[in-house]
């Protein structure tokens, strides 16, 4: 297989897991947000968590809708582009995806209808169940691909048989291989943070236009609480998780802190260029010690260089550095606003602070940068591999031209950003929306979202509904 | 216990296929079906009758093709790179379709109608490329040394653009039917005029796939015209061509139901046939169910899923259908 057959399949996979995990990213936390959503508004009988999670489920139906068909494509990804690693490796990776399908898509897809339209139809009780078992779908979802990706980082509990192929010998070890518990804590804590960043952005952006607005204000400190209490765990679990692919993937952790030679004690770079072909990170600001103590948790820890491993198996050190550097600062400027957020709540000034607001404004999209960051990290940080240290990405792919790779790459390019760029806009125009009582939000009337001229309960006034005649 | 585990789940796949076939049939039929008419609130119905399923019928497909992934993985790794570009168009028409369902409402009325051209060409495109799939695959693909080995416009013949007609009227007919059982007044008999049209064109497509398709392969010839498998094959169009009557009467008869049972099990009869033509194989002619199998291990192994959660799973499925029972009113909404 030619190397430009193998580069553009290996885009065109980029390009439709990234776009795909904005979706997903942003609809696992938000899954929860309503179901809390809810659970409070039955709880307390407040009709502003009601107001609030209608405001939301609007959003979540809309970025569900495209989570479903941009995850579709990723379904069949594995056999039109990289059919070879989809033979390899189907036996034990296969299996775990079908239990997704089985445990996660039917039991999302055959509840969010009754949480989108149902209220009505099942009543609260019912109805608030069908929020949460959305919720828990969404996690489970979580749970099995992120089996199979760490799976893909570091294999376990496989056999090869005659042909070729890997072949499963312990389900369990193979489910909880050694990076997975990591993995999945990190993703699911990056999802929740997505989540309360879009959240607080939102009630900021309502809080400045009117900050007595209330249910901009349940937004806004719900999303604060998240940020002070979860950005920390989320350092502490990036912290286990790099300490874990440093066991496990030590090439990778040479490339994200862009050290060619082994040393100890190991500075840690801030900023630079590793130059592959010179052989040096260049144009370097480091701190001295830092590297090992992070990565050891001692003064003089050796920490891997590149030039320990053959120059074939090293990942494309500049993006892997780059992108974990951005993944990282978004993280520390997470932390910044979860204190001033804390400062300010305990200021009593949570909702006039409106420079906290407008900082949490900016703020809004930064968890998407972040796992869209921290997943190129660890993605081409596994690189030059599918299966780390067995299959190479170019035995991986399908006997398919460079041409058509290139063809349906164009296309998915142009659809995504035609179709994905409209529905992104759309939901900026429901979150410009407000969300206070005062702009007419009906009692008892669910919010009409996926396809049933949705939101119809937050803009009574548009004559253009036509099911309204 | 020894377990047939391949042939358990070439059963399975089947079953999904099927259930995928049908469940996305009708939606996507209600899409092909949207250019019949020009009134919006008429789509607006169509649409709504659909809404809070749709999602479900889709997971179908990908517990097909994740589950030919998983225990077929052979036949998955050759089949996909055959079908190549019919898979990507069929992505691409139900990326269309899917976010028309949200993105209809969400625009305004001046941008409405490109929506509706998206869900429109969305659906029958999709249709069209699932049409294309099954007729490359029944055709035959290129296998050498346990890789595709033609060329990426293979699938481009004849036979599979026919198939691929022939799937939109079937998905047209189930569309038009599920909308006779779901609308009432003049809504309604306007798709019943539409489901007799699309019956027509059906029935015709049935008729030409079945005498084209034994000339394809001498496999299939052998099957349908020599004794003995002549006597569980024949059933199959006797079956066919009664419950085709069944449908007419039923048309003609102003029920509300029965439409689209018949059209149901048109589909499965249609389905069983296909099926005594490709079996032992899954993928035609090239590897049969047990040489394109994952070790037992992995297919016991999800088999316990399955056999658990499937069940769960038609119970809540069949449960939403139940919440979202009865006709469609222009007045209700989905209250």
């Amino acid at each position: 297989m030619d190397s430009l057959a193998v580069d553009l399949a290996r885009f065109q996979f980029a390009f439709t897991i990234a776009f795909h995990i904005i979706f997903p990213a942003f609809t696992i936390g938000l899954a929860s947000f309503l179901a809390v959503l809810e659970g409070l508004w039955l709880w307390t009988g407040r009709d502003v968590y009601l107001r609030v999670f209608k405001f939301w489920i609007v959003i979540f139906a809309l970025s569900f809708a495209m989570g479903v068909v941009s995850g579709i494509v990723m379904a069949y990804q594995f056999g039109t582009n990289w059919s070879a690693f989809a033979d390899k490796t189907g036996s034990v990776i296969g299996p775990l995806m079908g239990y997704e399908v089985l445990t996660a898509f039917f039991l999302e897809a055959g509840f969010l209808g009754i949480m989108l339209f149902g209220m009505n139809r099942v009543g609260k009780k019912l109805h608030f169940f069908a929020t949460v078992v959305v919720a828990i779908g969404t996690a489970l979802s979580a749970f099995w691909i992120l089996s199979v990706n760490s799976w893909m980082q570091t294999p376990a509990g496989y056999a090869m048989n005659d042909v070729g192929q890997f072949v499963p010998a312990d389900w369990w070890e193979i489910i909880f291989n050694p990076s997975f518990p990591y993995r999945l804590v990190h993703m699911v804590l990056a999802a929740y943070l997505t989540t309360a960043f879009v959240v607080g952005a939102v009630g900021a952006y309502h809080l400045l236009k009117n900050r007595f607005n209330a249910a901009a204000q349940v937004m806004f400190s719900m999303a604060m609480w998240m940020m002070i209490v979860v950005t920390p765990i989320q350092m502490l679990a990036g912290d286990y998780h790099g300490l874990n692919t440093l066991e496990h993937q030590p090439a990778k952790i040479a490339a994200m802190e862009g050290h060619f030679d082994s040393q100890g004690p190991a500075p840690l770079i801030l900023f630079g260029w590793p130059d592959t072909e010179a052989g040096e990170t260049k144009y370097k600001i480091e701190v001295p010690y830092l590297s090992s103590i992070i990565l050891t948790h001692s003064l003089d820890g050796v920490v891997p260089g590149l030039n320990e491993f053959p120059r074939e198996d090293w990942p494309p050190a500049a993006i892997v550095f780059v992108s974990f550097r951005i993944m990282v600062g978004i993280g520390v400027l997470m932390l910044l606003v979860g204190v001033w957020g804390l400062w300010s709540r305990i200021r009593g000034r949570l909702y006039e602070s409106e420079w906290l607001q407008r900082a949490s404004i900016v703020m809004g999209p930064a968890g998407f940068v972040a796992v869209i960051a921290g997943w190129t990290t660890t993605e081409v940080g596994r690189q030059p591999y599918t299966v780390y240290g067995l299959l190479r990405t170019s035995e991986s792919v399908s006997p398919v031209e460079a041409p058509a790779v290139w063809a349906s790459l164009v296309i998915f390019v142009a659809v995504y950003c035609i179709v994905f760029g409209v529905g992104i806009f759309y939901i900026f125009r429901s979150m410009a929306k407000s969300p206070d009582a005062s702009q007419g939000v009906e009692e008892g009337v669910p919010v009409r979202t996926a396809g049933i001229t949705p939101a119809q309960a937050l803009q009574p006034h548009e004559g253009d509904r036509s099911h309204d005649s | 216990m020894i377990l047939d585990y391949p042939l358990i789940w070439g059963f399975l796949i089947a079953v999904a296929i099927f259930a995928y076939v049908i469940l996305d049939g009708f939606d996507l039929g209600i899409g092909i079906l949207y250019p019949t008419t020009k009134d919006a609130d008429e789509r607006t119905l169509m649409m709504n009758s659909v809404a809070p399923v749709w999602d479900g019928n889709e997971t179908w497909l990908v517990l097909g093709g994740g589950g030919l992934f998983a225990v077929f993985p052979l036949a998955y790794s050759v089949i996909m790179p055959a079908v190549y570009a019919p898979i990507i168009g069929m992505l691409i028409g139900l990326i269309f379709r899917g976010v028309a369902f949200e993105f209809r409402f969400k625009s305004s009325v001046e941008r409405r109608p490109f929506w509706d051209i998206s869900f429109f060409a969305g659906s029958i495109v999709a249709a069209f490329c699932q049409g294309l799939v099954l007729g490359t695959l029944v055709q035959g693909i290129d296998v050498v040394d346990r890789t595709y080995a033609g060329g990426w416009w293979d699938w481009l013949t004849p036979f599979s653009v026919m198939t691929g007609f022939a799937v939109i009227a079937g998905y047209a007919l189930l569309g038009a039917t599920w909308l006779v059982m779901k609308l009432e007044g003049v809504p309604q008999a306007h798709f019943r005029r539409v489901s007799k049209y699309a019956a027509l064109i059906l029935i015709g497509f049935l008729l030409l796939v079945s005498m084209w398709m034994p000339f394809i392969n001498e496999s299939i010839m052998e099957k349908w015209f020599s004794f003995p498998y002549l006597l569980y094959t024949f059933p199959v169009p006797l079956l066919v061509a009664v419950t085709t009557l069944v449908l007419w009467r039923a048309l003609m008869n102003d029920a509300d139901y029965t439409p689209f049972l018949a059209s149901l099990v048109i589909f499965l009869l249609t389905y069983v046939g296909l099926g005594i033509n490709i079996f032992p194989y899954v993928v035609p002619n090239v590897y049969t169910l047990w040489e394109a199998a994952a070790p037992d291990s992995s297919l016991k192994f999800l088999l316990v899923g399955a056999v658990i959660l499937i069940p769960m799973i038609l119970a809540y499925t069949a449960y939403a259908y139940y919440v979202f029972r009865g006709k469609i009113k222009s007045t209700e909404g989905y209250h």
